[in-house]
Formats: C-alpha cells, sequence, structure tokens
C-alpha cells in the first residue's frame, strides 16, 4: 500500500517488523519501517479489538503503538530506527509487570 | 427554545448543576440549565473520579454521613442512566484503600480512622487498619515502603466524563432545557421569583440554584447568599493504558475502566491558574505512586493536568436557601463525583419541595459568621 518517495534518501538500515528483515532510510520512524513492511495492523486496541496502522506520524493519535524491542506500547511514530531494531505489533493492552 | 418561564433554573452545567438539574426535571419540574461556557473554570472537566467516603468529615460527622448517603445512591443513580440514556458511567465501588508509607503514617491514619468511628456514633463506620503482608494479597506488586493501607468497603471510582455527559443527556432526555455559552450577566431577585438574564436573553422562575462552582462567590450576594469558596489546584497524571489490574481504587491512584492509571490528590494554592503545571509536585506525585506500586515506573506518562478544587474556608460544601429571597439555593462542594448521589437523589426534591432538610443546616455558609452562626 505505501511506497518510499522517488526523492527518499537511500534505505541503509536494517530492521526487523514482525521478525522480517527491512531496510528503511537512516531517521526513519519505526512507524515509516511499519507501513513500508505493508503489515495489515500494528496493533489492536485494547478496548474494542480493532486493527490499527500507524495514522497521525506525530505523536498524537497513538494508533502506531508498537513493541519495539521488547518495550510495549511504544509510538512508533516518534521512535527512530536503529540497525537491528525489532518492530512487533502491539496485541490489547500492555501487561504491567507487578512481579506479583 | 421559546420557552422563557421555568419551574426552576439552574445556574451551573458542571456535575453539580447537571445532578441537580437532572434531580429536579426528573421530579417533574421543568427546569433551565445555564452553563457558561469553556471560559468557566471548568472542574468537572479535570476532576479525579472517585466515588470516595473514607476520608471525608473527620469533625464533621454531618458531611461523612452526606457522604455515605451519597454513595449509597450511586449505584441507583448509576443505573438510573444507563437505562435512561444508555451510557454506562463506568461505576464501580468495590470498597477502596488509603497507602501508607512508613511506620509515623500508619499510626496516624489508624488514629484517623478510629476518630472517624467514634464520631459515626450509631451510624457506624466500618473500616480496617491492614498490614502490607496482607495488603499485598489484595493489590498487585506494593512496594516495600509501604507500610499498610487503610480500608472502607464504601469508596469506589467512576469515569467523571461519562458522568457528565450521562447527566446531561439524561437531563435532556426528561425535557429539560440545557443552554450553553450562557453566564449569567443580569439577576433579579424576589421571593420565590427570579429574573435572570443570560446569552441575551430573559428567564422567570420561582426557584434558582447556584451551581457555578467557584463562581459562586461573586454569584451568591445577588441571592441574598453567601458562598465564600476559593480554588484549591488539584494536578493529575495518566499513564498509558494497562491491563487491567488493580481490583480497587486508592485515594492518589486508580486504573479507569479503559486501563490508564490515572495519579492525583495533589493540593496546592495557586490562584486561579489551571494552564501550568509544577514539575516538583508531579514529581512528588509520581515518587509517591512509584512507592506504592513500583511497576507504576514502567509504564509512560501521556497526560497531565490541573484543575481547580472548589473550597470552602472549612472544606465542606455549603447547601443553603437564602432567608432573604426564599426560593434560592446554593449548592457548593469539590466532590462532584462522590456528591452526584445525594444532590440528584436527595437534594433536588429537597429543592422541589421548596425547603432544605434539617440534615443539612450544618452546611449553612451562616456557619462561616459568628453573628449568625448561633
Amino acid at each position: 500500500m505505501f511506497a518510499q518517495r522517488p526523492d527518499s534518501r537511500p534505505a541503509t538500515v536494517e530492521v526487523f517488523v514482525s521478525d522480517t528483515a527491512l531496510l528503511v532510510p537512516e531517521g526513519a520512524s519505526a512507524a515509516a519501517a511499519v507501513m513500508l513492511a505493508g503489515l495489515p495492523a500494528i496493533r489492536e486496541t485494547p478496548v474494542s479489538g480493532a486493527p490499527r496502522l500507524p495514522y497521525c506520524m506525530m505523536g498524537i493519535c497513538f494508533d502506531c503503538l508498537a513493541e519495539i524491542d521488547g518495550v510495549a506500547n511504544r509510538q512508533a511514530c516518534m521512535v527512530p530506527v536503529a540497525p537491528g531494531m525489532r518492530i512487533a505489533p502491539q496485541h490489547g493492552a500492555r501487561v504491567a509487570r507487578t512481579g506479583a | 427554545m421559546t420557552r422563557t418561564t421555568f419551574d426552576a433554573i439552574v445556574i451551573g452545567g458542571g456535575l453539580v448543576g447537571a445532578a441537580i438539574g437532572y434531580g429536579l426535571q426528573r421530579q417533574g419540574l421543568a427546569t433551565l440549565l445555564l452553563d457558561e461556557g469553556d471560559i468557566a473554570h471548568r472542574a468537572s472537566r479535570g476532576n479525579f473520579g472517585l466515588i470516595w467516603v473514607q476520608s471525608k468529615g473527620l469533625g464533621a460527622p454531618h458531611y461523612q454521613r452526606w457522604t455515605r448517603g451519597s454513595a449509597g445512591e450511586w449505584p441507583g443513580l448509576a443505573e438510573d442512566l444507563r437505562t435512561r440514556t444508555g451510557i454506562d458511567v463506568r461505576r464501580q465501588q468495590p470498597g477502596g484503600v488509603t497507602f501508607c508509607l512508613g511506620e509515623e503514617e500508619f499510626e496516624a491514619r489508624a488514629a484517623t480512622m478510629a476518630r472517624m468511628q467514634e464520631e459515626a456514633g450509631n451510624f457506624g463506620f466500618e473500616y480496617r487498619m491492614i498490614r502490607a503482608a496482607e495488603a499485598r494479597d489484595m493489590l498487585p506488586g506494593i512496594g516495600p515502603a509501604v507500610t499498610g493501607v487503610s480500608w472502607t468497603p464504601y469508596d469506589g471510582h467512576t469515569s467523571p466524563l461519562h458522568l457528565l455527559r450521562g447527566l446531561h443527556a439524561g437531563f435532556m432526555g426528561l425535557g429539560g432545557t440545557y443552554l450553553p455559552n450562557a453566564g449569567v450577566t443580569e439577576s433579579n431577585a424576589a421571593a420565590r421569583d427570579f429574573t435572570i438574564t443570560a446569552a441575551g436573553r430573559r428567564f422567570n422562575a420561582p426557584r434558582v440554584v447556584l451551581a457555578a462552582g467557584l463562581g459562586n462567590a461573586a454569584l451568591a450576594p445577588r441571592f441574598g447568599l453567601h458562598a465564600p469558596v476559593v480554588p484549591e489546584r488539584g494536578q493529575i497524571l495518566v499513564t498509558e493504558r494497562a491491563e487491567n489490574i488493580l481490583p480497587m481504587p486508592t485515594v492518589s491512584l486508580r486504573q479507569t475502566a479503559e486501563g490508564s492509571l490515572m495519579i492525583g490528590d495533589s493540593k496546592e494554592d495557586a490562584g486561579p491558574d489551571t494552564l501550568t503545571q509544577s514539575p516538583d509536585i508531579m514529581r512528588a506525585m509520581a515518587r509517591r505512586a512509584v512507592l506504592c506500586f513500583p511497576w507504576v515506573a514502567e509504564l509512560n506518562l501521556v497526560r497531565a493536568w490541573s484543575a481547580l478544587r472548589v473550597m470552602a474556608p472549612d472544606g465542606l460544601p455549603i447547601y443553603d436557601q437564602s432567608g432573604r429571597f426564599p426560593g434560592a439555593f446554593t449548592a457548593n462542594c469539590h466532590s462532584g463525583v462522590t456528591l452526584a448521589g445525594a444532590h440528584a437523589n436527595r437534594l433536588a426534591p429537597m429543592v422541589a419541595a421548596g425547603a432544605l432538610a434539617p440534615e443539612l443546616s450544618l452546611f449553612s455558609a451562616r456557619r462561616f459568621d459568628v453573628r449568625t452562626a448561633a
């Protein structure tokens, strides 16, 4: 569905979206990587279970929540990619680790 | 809307005014609800959402009883709103706890609770001081700094925004008239005959209820009433949503039905300022939350705001009927959520009948004037 703009910088950073390797430009956001990867959804909402993809791309809508490098509920649009970054879907609500 | 004559006019469209308006309209009184607009301080948009009993009314058993009574009215009010409007206000009343950090806090809390019970007399006041070891079975992941909690079965919480929406929808569904952007510009008072000008129009009614929060301070004297309320700022921090994990609210931390954790209970004198927040207070709130529940530290904060409580000098509500202009009432409190049950189900019928019950006489603002208090 999404493609890079023709004037985009070269894709040099390797990240993993749902365990699939993908090259994205340096400075791109994890949310951009999600859309380039062509996933149908990056999360399901905790309340209704509706599937979501990144939407506002500016830190407001929270539709891009993902598990990034093992940390749940991160706003993927606000996280710049880093080599080897692992971006995985956020299924429902984050689970707080109470240690109990 | 062409009607200009009503059975009652309620000034203030927040939780207090909407609950009273809802109750009046349900009593069959044609009621006009005047709402100033977003220029108002809007305490009802900023509050925490507790239905809280356990710390209300130390040294003032009439307030403890009124609060308890309201908590008792709450299940009926929530069900009534759900039936009439389809709006679920997310009420839960599973009991609640106040955390004690350190032995000193635990002892002080125990003394407070014992005194509350003593003051309750035959009315009763059920509570327990619970040591940390047992509290760990009630609540998940309590930190080592916690020495214990006080617990009462009366406490709970709700979604204040859904409550406000529910009361407005319920009021209008019953045929009530809601007028937004309608600050009062002019008023004329006579006994059981009031004329109010708002939004450029004149309205008449034999009853008027002042429920304008901090705005009551300026409004009350026009009706022969007195409402010496001042702002007390509270700040709130909100985390990202997490899976529901807290089985009951605490006085300073609760988990909403949607999963957000709300951290609150700060108190400061900041005048009318709700636009700023103070990092030192936010830090102290977050620190205490993490001492109570260390796992909260892993959650991201996504929102924060401040709002103004409506405080009388002694922190208690004010309810009065004007002696000079009977038919004019004041209703002021800082617990618009907790007291919504009492306002809709108990106070509104009193206003409709034209007399406040004797149980409310101690809430009169005459208590602030030594010449008339006797």
